[in-house]
């Protein structure tokens, strides 16, 4: 039985690791595209990010060293990621949800990586280092992981309600009820396990350290260690499940902003872009109105430059 | 308020419309324009229109006909379906592909961009202008009918020939204005889906509105104009546009055509030589008294800066965006600068960054900045008090939230207007709402399309300016200016305010930026804006 729960946890974990590789490479490997920028700009310096502005805005822009800020972008991502605060600008009533939702599964994704580091701590460093570490760990992790459940079961609920509300409902799928019901679920399970068996988080912990030393030993006994188990697979079918679906939103998120929204640097003349672009202006066109002039061979640049004037 | 149940309702009722907008119902404007009831009539769509086209609400736009024969409506159906599968080929579709996939994979259908709509908004929040309501029938055909996907992962629809038919009229509801997409926590982006759908009807099927196509880009790509100007008709114009502005400033002045080695390619949308001659004039006038080394050309298609391929056809937007570069190369001009038009100034300055290569990549540049850089040089010299009425600055999208220029026609307007006559609308700046022409709809009133376009698409642009000009006496005899440097807009603000008769009756009247500069040029006659409504 326990094996079976480390088995689904590797497997669970490979698969998320893969899935979200594959869809990162995805996404970074798309063609270069038409600049469809969005102001603000995040990074756009000189103050200019502050109320939406652009390097357009300066005399002989192409002549002037474009100022990129890194922090500027960061000013903007860290808190949204950590805090949705689009979301809670723009609507606040599913933000009170969304939000618990999601801090609660970086809690329990910080637990998770906090015993992770117990386990490695553990297995690979002397005592000295490792009886403090683990006892700091051991008191974090409880902490996090179990605020964490808490908050993503009530923020999965809370979502599940709202797509009930007339505005949501028609545009909600079965599956979109499922992925929420899933959360509840394996959190409900997990939480279940760790207030009524492990509050110390000291099954899960030596869990973990298993995993990390490859030693797939049986932890907890009776219901105790089922409980376990059945927590453990769940966590894990749902963290291999989550990039196959809409849900792997936190990647396409990365690239809808840096990529297109503040995706604004120019094709300057002489530059790299430009053998870019001329690469995909030779690619064929099959578009079929009569007006594109297109039979599947001739190149973007052919139907753009043919004579139009007749 | 006749309004859809569900998105599945896109292909059922079949010949009946899925929405209807009762103007009694609509919000109140501000006052004086407050009595609903003694709004302009919202004039019906004829029954013949209804009988021969496509009826998805209370107007039509495209002018799909209805399919006489099976085959007609297969061919519908399988053009639908073969576009939609090139939106997501490297070669067909490599300009958008990965906005478009995002937006396509990533919405989350929480409804957040839903407040920032202002169609949704002013239609009473009718189901069937929700941003995502057209996405979400796009997203389910794709889904159901090109991946075979099973509809509990991402719902069901039914196709047929009238949701591929309401779905491209539908696809002419949404301003582009992007406005939806700046709040939405994922990044989607339902403006694009909608310029993608529109793409699909362009580029697959060959639908389009006749106002954006054959007598827009079409025309445009044969003659060199969408106005129908040819280049002997635009030099003589312009030559007559010189005398006229002369006569009004008192200072002569010659457009200088065709220069070669000039600094400057400025490139007007036609439009405004033909319906506001007063801005080229003016360009004119403050070019020539900077001193600044400039020219138009005359060559096809270089002196009309409109492409309207930026609102439905990557192809036909090429087209017109190298013919500008072309223009531009044969005179080697060291940039060129856009004229007042918004989506001029995104189509050559930002899309078209992406096809510009080699010796046709010439840099361009806003005309915001070129005349603000006029003003900060002290060539001219100004009396801001000849505008001393009350102003308020209208933020095109293309310009402002789409390409984050923001500042210099504010700089502008600060040396030209005095102080405390200016007034920002609410809200303004990148959050702008669009002026109700955006993505064509300024040029297309085909049907009753205009009257729609006012009562849903414009209203709330109208609401903002009413709000502008609040604290002031909304008498006819005092004059307040909307200023709208682009050409499109300027179109749109001045049929919605003709729409309500706002100059008679409040004494509102419009323009563009430069009018307002010449308006305040010491060397130059007083009343360069004359306040004659036209
Ligand atoms: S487009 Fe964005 S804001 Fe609108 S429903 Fe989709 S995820 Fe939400
Ligand atoms: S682009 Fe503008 S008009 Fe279109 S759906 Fe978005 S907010 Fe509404």
């Amino acid at each position: 039985m326990t094996t079976l729960a480390y088995v689904v946890a590797y497997v669970g974990v490979v698969f998320f690791v893969i899935a979200c590789v594959a869809r990162f490479v995805m996404w970074s490997k798309m063609p270069m595209h038409m600049r469809w920028e969005l102001y603000p700009v995040a990074h756009e310096g000189g103050g200019k990010a502050a109320y939406g502005g652009s390097y357009l805005e300066d005399t002989e822009w192409w002549t002037k060293k474009r100022e990129v800020s890194l922090i500027g972008e960061l000013k903007v991502m860290v808190p949204e990621i950590l805090f949705l605060v689009a979301l809670r600008e723009h609507n606040r009533k599913l933000w009170t949800r969304s939000f618990p939702f999601h801090f609660g599964l970086y809690l329990v994704g910080g637990a998770t990586a906090l015993l992770l580091l117990g386990g490695v701590v553990a297995g690979f460093l002397p005592e000295a280092i490792s009886q403090p570490a683990e006892r700091l760990i051991g008191l974090l992790a409880p902490a996090l992981g179990g605020a964490g459940l808490i908050l993503g079961i009530v923020g999965a609920i809370g979502l599940l309600l709202r797509r009930r509300s007339r505005a949501l409902r028609d545009y909600t799928a079965p599956a979109d009820l499922f992925n929420l019901l899933f959360f509840v679920v394996a959190f409900g399970v997990a939480a279940a396990t760790w207030l009524l068996y492990d509050r110390d988080f000291s099954m899960v912990g030596a869990f973990v350290a298993n995993l990390v030393t490859f030693n797939l030993a049986a932890v907890g006994d009776g219901t105790a260690g089922l409980m376990l188990v059945l927590s453990v697979v769940l966590l894990a079918l749902l963290v291999a499940y989550i990039p196959t679906t809409h849900m792997s939103h936190f990647i396409g998120k990365y690239f809808a902003y840096h990529s297109i929204r503040w995706k604004d640097d120019p094709n300057l003349p002489g530059g790299e872009q430009e053998k870019v672009i001329e690469e995909l202006l030779s690619r064929p066109v099959s578009w079929s109105a009569p007006h594109i002039g297109a039979d599947g061979k001739k190149s973007w640049l052919d139907v753009t430059l043919e004579d139009q004037s007749k | 308020m006749k309004q859809p149940d569900s998105v599945k309702d896109m292909g059922r009722h079949p010949g009946q419309p899925l929405a209807h907008i009762n103007p009694l119902e609509q919000i109140p404007l501000p006052p004086p324009f407050d009595k609903i009831d003694e709004e302009p009539k919202f004039a019906q769509l004829s029954e013949a229109a209804r009988e021969k086209y496509v009826v998805l609400d209370d107007t039509i736009a495209v002018n799909i006909e209805k399919p006489k024969t099976k085959e007609d409506e297969d061919r519908l159906v399988n053009g639908f379906l073969s576009g939609l599968e090139k939106l997501f080929s490297v070669e067909d579709n490599w300009t958008f592909l990965q906005p478009f996939e995002m937006s396509m994979e990533h919405c989350a259908r929480c409804q957040t961009c839903s407040d920032a709509c202002p169609i949704f908004q002013e239609s009473g929040e009718n189901e069937l202008y929700r941003p995502i309501y057209r996405s979400e029938i796009l997203r389910r055909i794709y889904f159901k009918y090109v991946k075979k996907a099973s509809p509990a992962i991402h719902g069901d629809i039914d196709l047929n020939w009238e949701t591929v038919a309401r779905l491209i009229e539908l696809s002419y509801r949404c301003n582009l204005c992007r406005r939806c997409a700046q709040t939405c926590p994922i990044g989607a982006d339902n403006a694009l889906l909608s310029r993608e759908i529109r793409k699909i009807a362009s580029m697959e099927m060959g639908i389009v509105p006749k106002e954006l196509h054959d007598d827009g880009s079409v025309l445009q790509l044969r003659v060199g104009s969408s106005t129908g100007m040819t280049p002997m008709i635009v030099k003589d114009n312009i030559e007559f546009i010189d005398e006229d502005t002369a006569e009004r400033t008192g200072v002569p002045v010659t457009t200088p055509f065709d220069v070669v080695g000039a600094d400057i390619l400025l490139i007007h949308n036609a439009g405004e030589i033909m319906a506001w001659p007063e801005n080229p004039g003016a360009f004119a006038t403050v070019f020539e008294a900077a001193g600044l080394s400039w020219t138009l050309s005359s060559d096809a298609v270089g002196y009309d800066g409109i492409n309207y391929g930026v609102w439905y056809d990557d192809v036909q937007f090429a087209r017109v965006a190298v013919r500008h570069a072309m223009a531009a190369k044969k005179l080697g001009v060291k940039k060129i600068v856009l004229g007042e038009c918004g989506h001029a100034h995104k189509a050559l300055t930002v899309i078209a960054d992406k096809v510009l290569t080699g010796d046709l990549n010439i840099p361009r540049e806003s005309s915001m900045v070129t005349l603000r850089d006029i003003i900060r040089s002290g060539k001219l010299k100004l009396d801001p008090s000849r505008n001393d009425f009350p102003v308020t600055l209208h933020d095109p999208c293309n310009l402002v939230r789409l390409m984050g220029v923001v500042t210099p026609q504010r700089e502008i307007i600060k040396a030209v207007v005095p102080e405390g006559r200016f007034r920002e609308m609410a809200p303004h700046g990148v959050e702008n709402y669009c002026c109700g022409g955006g993505s064509g709809f300024a040029i297309m009133s085909g049907h009753n399309f205009a009257d729609w376009r006012h009562r849903m698409t414009g209203r709330r642009k109208f609401r903002q300016i009413l709000e502008a000009f609040s604290d002031e006496s909304m008498d006819p005899s005092h004059r307040k200016y909307v200023c709208a440097p682009c050409s499109n807009c300027k179109g749109q603000i001045r049929d919605i305010l003709a729409y309500y008769d706002a100059f008679e009756k409040a004494g509102i009247y419009y323009g563009g930026l430069v009018e307002l500069i010449v308006n305040a040029m010491v060397d130059v006659q007083p009343g360069f804006i004359d306040w004659e409504w036209h």
